[in-house]
């Protein structure tokens, strides 16, 4: 094949740069004397002692682990079971309208959602007097709903592209279907339901409208704190709060990545010794 | 083996059945699909002054028909103001140009990502999902930073001569086109390159030998046959973007009214929660559409080559 052309080059790093630089730049600022961001004004460590001598931040980020915690574990349980239901129970009434309910979280404008939710939990107060306040248990509910369907479509994909052979071989062999799908199909999909628990994880620490919706006096996750203090211009505390993030991310990444990388040579080094 | 010995097993297998079915299932019509018939029901009340902040879902003191069916005020209300015509048009307009720059930008870069040697390519992939898995408010919130009248776009401008004042660039629809292109690329740059994977190449070097530039291979072999990535790559930006709060909060002037800010504003700040929910059924309504076609591809795309 020839090679690339010059276009595709430049755009790919047009593409990256544009990715990239305004990361870059958050991380180089989160260093800078200066109050006002655009000015350096010298290398600083002030705005993280500034984050870390902050009791509200630091409150609400552990808020916002434990409803992350909470919240992506239960997503992955309901999340695989919806995988599960929709590659391996064949046909079952109303699949129709299970497999919209699985795709629309995935679209559904946040705004919408958070207002929905919030109706119904309000007028199910007024109705059977629960929840009788909203906060932490509202915000892992919420999140539940939405995460579940981003676990249920990872988990999904796999369970639809891996080799069926070996469940069949434990059903002919008089395997009941939950013995099965525990001895078997959990160990196959286990990688799916890692990411799957990631990616809710992520999307639970990182949502700002649908927790503002559902949220109410005094439990304030991280994201609401954040653009409370961000909506009235820049503030350099958040940039050192970004930077951590950034870097926290970046070395799970690179952990997650090695580990793959030994597992498979692990993997590939095994089949050449048995084959 | 008996047929009582059978019955039992059988019944544990209808059990787990039934659980891994009904499980998620009730939990997203409970929380998901319920909580839109009550969106639906409340944008047919009034908006009090009280906790909470509309009349009843039934009243019985009406007669039987009133029950039900409550006012038309709020979508009375909607079609009379501008505000709300604006806001559907300036959103649907904003999505739109978004989601075609990040095809215009996406397309090359998925291209170029599955056309990559296979050493680097699980790398390139992994550049474009990394800045997803931080968070998604930082983010619009750098581009605050890089688009301020100090900010770094403008002090390259200025460094380069090619402006001698500062533009204004936040607080536009600019600064909003950016946010949403920056944020939703990864959504329109992955199923791309799903799909750009799994072509068959021996297409491109049959046309290619039957003497079709390289353009006209791209135009009429590559494109046609990426469609389904090109359509749900649109929808998964075009869809969410519609209903964005945070970017036009955040990065839009004051008078960039988005729909999803306008029904922010309509029930924190005006706390009209009827003619939210009105807001919402409507722009529901306009998004069924796209979302069923979004469903069909979702479904075409995750069954994948069996």
């Amino acid at each position: 094949m020839k090679k690339h052309s010059v276009f595709l080059l430049s755009v790919m790093a047009f593409g990256y740069a544009f990715l990239y630089l305004p990361i870059v730049m958050l991380i180089v600022y989160s260093f800078n004397d200066s109050r006002i961001s655009s000015v350096w004004n010298g290398f600083s460590l002030r705005w993280y002692e500034a984050l870390f001598n902050s009791e509200q931040i630091i409150d609400a980020g552990l808020l916002s682990l434990r409803i992350a915690a909470i919240s992506a574990t239960l997503a992955t349980i309901f999340g695989t079971l919806a995988g599960l239901a929709l590659t391996h129970m064949g046909s079952f009434r109303g699949r129709l309208l299970f497999t919209g309910l699985i795709a629309a979280p995935l679209v559904m404008p946040e705004v919408i959602t958070g207002l929905s939710l919030l109706l119904v939990f309000v007028s199910s107060e007024q109705l059977i007097g629960w929840p009788e306040n909203r906060g932490t248990v509202t915000i892992i509910i919420a999140h539940i709903t939405f995460s579940m369907a981003f676990v249920a479509v990872v988990v999904q994909s796999r369970l639809s592209s891996m080799d069926k052979s070996l469940e069949e071989a434990a059903m002919d062999l008089g395997g009941r279907p939950f013995r099965v799908a525990y001895d078997i199909t959990l160990p196959l999909i286990a990688p799916a339901m890692l990411s799957g628990w990631l990616l809710a994880f992520t999307l639970s620490i990182d949502d700002l409208v649908i927790a503002s919706f559902v949220s109410g006096p005094g439990s304030s996750t991280l994201p609401m704190v954040v653009y409370s203090k961000v909506r009235l211009g820049v503030t350099p505390d958040i940039n050192a709060l970004a930077t951590i993030i950034i870097c926290v991310v970046g070395l799970g990444v690179v952990v997650a990545g090695v580990i793959m990388r030994r597992q498979e040579k692990l993997r590939l080094s095994e089949a050449r010794m048995s084959g | 083996m008996s047929s009582k010995l059978k019955s039992k097993p059988e019944f544990a297998d209808r059990t787990w059945r039934y659980f891994v079915i009904s499980v998620p299932y009730v939990w997203l019509l409970v929380f998901f699909f319920i909580p839109f018939l009550f969106v639906f029901k409340i944008s047919f009340s009034d908006p009090i002054i009280a906790q909470p902040p509309f009349t009843p879902l039934f009243d019985w003191s009406k007669d039987s028909f009133d029950v039900f069916l409550g006012t038309l005020d709020n979508y009375r209300f909607l079609t009379e103001d501008n505000l709300y015509w604006l806001s559907y048009l300036k959103s649907a307009r904003v999505a739109a140009i978004s989601t075609l720059l990040c095809l215009l930008l996406g397309y090359p870069m998925a291209y170029g990502i599955a056309r990559a040697e296979s050493t680097i390519r699980n790398l390139l992939l992994l550049l474009v999902i990394l800045p997803f898995w931080t968070s998604f408010l930082l983010r619009v919130y750098a581009w605050m930073g890089m688009l301020s009248t100090h900010g770094v776009i403008n002090n390259v401008l200025m460094w380069i001569g090619l402006i001698d004042q500062p533009l204004k660039l936040l607080y536009t629809d600019f600064a909003v086109y950016m946010g949403i292109v920056y944020t939703y690329l990864p959504f329109m740059i992955l199923p791309l390159y799903a799909n750009l994977e799994r072509l068959d190449l021996s297409l491109h070097e049959a046309a290619a030998d039957l003497g079709a530039r390289p353009f006209q291979v791209f135009r009429d072999v590559t494109i046609p046959m990426s469609l389904p990535g090109i359509i749900a790559g649109c929808l998964l930006v075009f869809i969410p973007a519609l209903g964005e709060y945070v970017i036009p909060a955040l990065l839009g002037g004051v008078d960039s009214l988005m729909i999803g800010r306008t029904l922010y504003n309509e029930f924190f700040l005006n706390r009209d929660w009827p003619l939210a929910s009105a807001v919402a059924t409507v722009l529901l309504f306009i998004l069924v559409i796209p979302m069923m076609i979004f469903q069909k591809y979702q479904v075409t795309t995750s069954d994948g080559p069996e």
